[in-house]
């Protein structure tokens, strides 16, 4: 019984599908962590991934190809971005009620809009998602190939987002701007540079990557929308920004261990799915997400002015 | 264009804000009316008789505010003190779980006990389900936003093993439903032949009862100072954690009750569906209440309006459902800029 527990973890399959689930959780934290790093929490993430399946869905369903289904992806969550950008940012409005009020918007106004393509569909339409990639020798290696080079170019895509947002924010000026932004938005300002601006930014660019999160879920995981079908990964992605202090390449480790931790729920669920009720496994990684929030708070420095709107000409 | 802050807020000035927040939000549910291809005006024709237009349609839009009222208060009062208590919809299950765990045949009471102590034990459970979150926020500095969120998924996680599983009613013909409530423990109806219950009628008196303790109790006062400044209210020598943990309690509290009225007024027996994300609507609701208990219970019969007419109006002229939902996300976006609009004087030039 407890080999055969052991024996999920030398299956290529358990692995192949960790990468496929950390994908959409690895780049919606990375979007929320842009976010953070700029002073500005952005609780619209849930509806965001949301919307952000369901446009990017419907763009290839409508005959678009798969790359442009992700660029308008994007884009509709960048443009989700700068209208919480004008509350949070420019009206200095609760970033608590916002993102709240964000996702509620965008997962209806989704919702509606899908209806109103598809009036009465029971069984959701499907398109051709992306599909894995034939990598010359590593796709054909054994287990290694099954389990890391036999996945398509959008899976590939999301690892690639964490160095790209490292450099981002390491290695340009705008990553700086965007990390004093966060902290000490006063010093930015003094610099002559408009934190208004670099806060905006980051959440455009930050709720882009979000969209990209629920996009994969329709156009690389699955090849359908369903209503509700982001499920909480959006609130997971907030709880690992702070499990990962906020930096990439241990928003990386997180989202790995929690798709593994829940690629081995579903495996496990089938070994002990007659001692266990399976709705206690699907706790797991709600449970998990709050479990990481409490080891996390106790080392854990918040981006000083996250929270913090910033009024040009006001003291704090 | 800036802003710069009023120095003095007139009393009128939220409400007007707020009105013109609903206007704003039916105009732009007009635009989406039209988009469906639809008339607008008829559209909300169809709305208003759906909602208002017969016996039938006016104590349908009194069910479904009962909770709404009930769920706005919960937010409303954590809101107040910036605790954000977005596990509403969670506490309305663990509401629900208690009267069903007591109210199908545990323990038998005449009516004028049994639905007090329904209620009360709902109240409980919906206070301890959040307190873990309270108490991890106020000594572990752990964010209660995503926790609270989070419990939601795991105790509808629960509700629906328990409705699989050892609670299934053996006489539902398959559907996960939980036995019914007994006949001691259903709340009245509070016109015949309706849906309307006496659920209602708590929901008002329990808002007129927040009120009273919001604005002349010690405790009201407190929980004022705590939202508005954490450190002033500490050094006022206000006790922030216990103020905090009260606050927890009673929004929890009044969570548990939605989900209790739910089952035993409406209902009578506990299922997965009970609620159709009344936790959440719960937000808009306060936020369109301007968070004041009073202003909780026309906000829930607004938007149970928009419920019920919707509801008809898809019937009617189909146009999706889910424009009430729209409704209600964009009445919080709107009263958020109302709220801005408050505080600060937009002056262009200058």
């Amino acid at each position: 019984m407890i080999l055969d527990f052991l024996e999920v973890l030398v299956n290529a399959g358990f692995w192949a599908a960790t990468i496929r689930i950390a994908c959409p959780l690895l780049l919606a934290t990375l979007g929320e962590l842009v976010c953070e790093r700029a002073g500005v929490l952005n609780l619209g993430i849930e509806g965001i991934m949301s919307i952000g399946a369901m446009v990017g869905w419907t763009a290839v369903y409508m005959g678009a190809d798969l790359s442009t289904g992700v660029l308008v992806a994007a884009l509709v969550g960048a443009a989700f971005g700068l209208i919480h950008a004008g509350f949070t940012v420019y009206l200095g409005a609760s970033q608590h009620v916002t993102g709240i009020g964000i996702t509620l918007f965008a997962s209806s106004i989704g919702y509606f809009a899908f209806r109103l393509l598809l009036p009465s569909s029971t069984t959701p339409p499907k398109i051709t998602a992306f599909q894995p990639l034939d990598i010359p020798i590593l796709s054909d290696l054994p287990f290694l190939g099954e389990a890391f080079f036999q996945h398509t170019a959008f899976t590939y895509l999301a690892f690639l987002a964490v160095p790209l947002v490292l450099w981002l924010l390491n290695r340009t000026p705008f990553g700086l701007a965007v990390k004093v932004a966060g902290e000490n938005p006063m010093a930015l300002e003094a610099q002559g540079i408009d934190v208004l601006s670099v806060r905006t930014l980051a959440l455009v660019i930050g709720s882009a990557l979000m969209a990209l999160g629920g996009a994969y879920l329709t156009m690389s995981a699955f090849d359908a929308f369903y209503f509700g079908m982001v499920n909480g990964r959006g609130w997971i992605a907030v709880a690992l920004v702070i499990f990962a202090s906020w930096r990439p390449s241990k928003a990386l480790l997180g989202a790995l261990l929690f798709a593994g931790l829940d690629a081995y729920q579903v495996r496990a669920q089938q070994l002990a799915g007659a001692v266990v009720p399976y709705q206690f496994f699907l706790m797991l990684p709600y449970l998990l997400s709050i479990v990481a929030m409490v080891v996390a708070a106790k080392t854990t420095q918040y981006p000083k002015a996250l929270l913090t709107p910033f009024r040009r000409g006001e003291r704090h | 264009m800036r802003f710069e802050a009023r120095e003095t807020i007139p009393q009128w000035l939220p409400w007007m804000t707020i009105a013109g927040a609903c206007v704003g939000t039916l105009c732009f549910a007009a635009v989406l009316i039209a988009a469906a291809g639809a008339p607008p005006l008829v559209g909300f024709k169809e709305l208003f008789i759906g909602s208002f237009g017969s016996r039938n349609a006016i104590t349908e839009t009194g069910a479904t505010a009962t909770p709404l009222i009930f769920t706005g208060l919960a937010a409303a009062i954590a809101f107040r003190a910036k605790f954000w208590n977005i596990g509403v919809e969670g506490q309305l299950y663990a509401g629900a779980l208690a009267v069903t765990y007591f109210g199908t045949g545990l323990i038998e009471l005449p009516p004028f006990l049994m639905i007090p102590f329904l209620l009360i034990v709902a109240c409980v459970a919906g206070g301890l389900t959040l307190l873990p979150m309270v108490l991890l926020r106020q000594f572990m500095r752990v964010d209660e936003v995503v926790t609270t969120l989070l419990t939601n998924f795991v105790i509808i996680l629960l509700v629906s093993y328990l409705l699989e599983g050892p609670w299934k009613d053996p006489y539902s013909l398959g559907w996960p439903q939980a036995a019914a409530i007994i006949d001691a423990g259903v709340l009245p109806q509070l016109v015949p032949r309706s849906r309307l219950h006496l659920g209602f009628a708590i929901a008002i008196i329990a808002a007129i009862v927040i009120w009273f303790v919001q604005s002349r109790t010690i405790f009201g006062f407190s929980s004022k100072a705590v939202g508005l400044n954490q450190s002033a209210a500490r050094h006022s020598g206000i006790s922030v954690t216990k103020t905090i943990i009260f606050i927890g309690l009673l929004s929890g509290g009044m969570a548990g009750l939605a989900g209790a009225t739910e089952t035993i007024g409406l209902k009578g027996y506990l299922t997965l569906d009970l609620s159709p994300g009344f936790g959440y609507t719960g937000i808009a609701v306060a936020m369109l209440g301007n968070l004041h208990p009073i202003g909780v219970i026309f906000a829930a019969i607004f938007m149970a309006i928009i419920y019920v007419g919707a509801d008809a109006m898809s019937r009617a002229i189909d146009v999706p459902t889910y424009l009430a939902d729209v409704i209600v996300a964009t009445t919080v976006l709107a009263v958020l800029i109302g709220q801005v609009l408050v505080r600060y004087r937009v002056v262009i030039r200058g």
